[in-house]
């Protein structure tokens, strides 16, 4: 049977990919940032999962005003990197992993949760900018992704976004959905976005650490009861766009309960202000 | 019985709900067709008649004339659909976000580098924050366009 092994906690800061694709990772300004992911690569090329799968938002990219999926699950062979106006991230094509998809999408809609099963999408910095920071660069030679990835886009940009105890809930649904595919898959679960920033008015730029600090010690030791927090709470206290750290909790609640056996670890930990407008907050537990 | 939108009280701040999505649906859409190169060259060679062939207000034409992103938000515009406005300027997020605060480029910058905006103060219409009415334009850049 297929099981979640670990989940990755990752801010998805566009600016983080521009600095990657422009060379300018090794500049001051970016330098903290990029070590806070050192440890996380050699993580991930130590445990190699067999497929990633990534809960991101579309930033106004493949889903304009015409259509807008509270969750959408990508169940595609392949995905490609959007132009997202600045023209596309030379990355690769990401790909994605049709059936263990399909069958998630078939056992968490069973579930009561009305996913919207998306077939072609182009994927936005929500999704590759993650990528970037927890795989670097790949070789030239072997230009691909070190494995599938189903991207599971969450709206978080028209309100009302999905609420903190639904993403939860939802994330149990995925773990069961996970555990009853037939073949033995390593999978992570990725929550991506956050921490506190607000992009727009004149409040912008406003960051929160002790609120982000709070945020990361709940999320690992309390996560039921954080998922209880309203989102007026994310954005007055965490900034409008802050509210997408909604999406943590879709991958929190698909790892091992707070308690009792199987309780995660943390394996990583890293905060850092600014890239940019955000804060950028960074987690790995692993089950145990 | 009215919806429950108690966001409504935070500092410089406009959630983009069902009403603010209605209002900029096309002016929100017309930002959406610059991800395509060739409608971002249309764009730049004739600004106006290409906001001309979308059925936006005269005033969203205006605020996307004049760049003013805050302007653009009152009028149901959303800060990711705006960013092609900025993207196709060759402008970066922080430029963006910042010109929505009156500061200049090096004053924005420098504030998120020495931690960002504190929420002190900025939490609640009424209080006494960097981000409240009363204390607006914020910095250089403000002041000089004497707006």
């Amino acid at each position: 049977m297929a099981q979640i092994t670990a989940s990755v906690y990752t801010s998805h800061v566009p600016a983080i990919g521009a600095a990657l694709d422009l060379g300018k990772s090794n500049e001051p300004y970016w330098q903290p940032v990029f070590k806070g992911y050192d440890f996380s690569k050699q993580w991930l090329r130590e445990n190699k999962p067999d497929v990633i799968f990534l809960v991101y938002n579309d930033h106004a990219t493949a889903f304009s005003l015409e259509m807008i999926p509270t969750f959408a699950i990508g169940c595609a062979a392949e995905f490609e990197p959007a132009d997202e106006g600045w023209g596309p991230r030379p990355v690769p094509l990401v790909k994605g992993h049709p059936e263990l998809a399909a069958h998630i999408a078939q056992s968490v809609i069973q579930d009561d949760f009305d996913l919207t099963i998306v077939n072609k999408m182009p994927v936005d910095h929500g999704l590759t900018v993650p990528l970037s920071l927890m795989c670097g660069q790949p070789a030239p030679d072997n230009y691909e992704w070190p494995c599938p990835v189903i991207p599971f886009a969450v709206n978080v940009v028209q309100y009302p976004v999905p609420s903190g105890r639904r993403c939860y809930q939802l994330g149990r649904a995925i773990r069961k959905a996970v555990a009853s595919f037939d073949a033995p898959l390593k999978v992570q679960i990725w929550g991506t976005g956050g921490m506190s920033h607000q992009l727009q008015g004149p409040r912008a730029g406003l960051i929160n650490r002790e609120w982000d600090t709070a945020f990361l010690d709940r999320l690992i030791a309390d996560p039921a009861e954080l998922a209880q927090l309203p989102h007026i709470d994310y954005v007055r206290e965490a900034g409008s766009e802050g509210i997408e750290l909604v999406m943590w909790l879709i991958a929190r609640g698909a790892m091992g309960d707070e308690s009792g056996p199987g309780t995660p670890r943390v394996v990583h930990r890293f905060y850092h202000v600014p890239a940019s407008n955000t804060a950028v907050g960074h987690l790995i537990l692993e089950n145990t | 019985m009215a919806l429950d939108k108690p966001y409504r009280d935070i500092p410089g701040t406009t959630i983009f709900d069902a009403e603010q999505s209605r209002l900029g649906y096309h002016l929100n859409q017309f930002c959406m067709s610059l991800m395509r190169p060739q409608n971002r060259a249309r764009f730049k060679a004739d600004e106006r008649a290409y906001l001309d062939q979308w059925p936006m207000t005269e005033e969203q034409k205006q605020a996307v004339l004049a760049r003013d992103l805050n302007w653009c938000i009152r009028l149901g515009g959303n800060i990711y659909f705006l960013a092609k406005i900025g993207a196709t300027d060759g402008k970066s997020f922080q430029q963006m976000a910042g010109s929505m605060t009156g500061m200049s480029e090096e004053e924005y910058r420098d504030m998120m580098i020495s931690g960002g905006r504190s929420v002190e103060g900025n939490r609640r219409i009424g209080e006494d924050g960097s981000a409240q009415a009363h204390r607006q334009p914020q910095g250089r850049a403000g002041r000089k366009e004497g707006s």
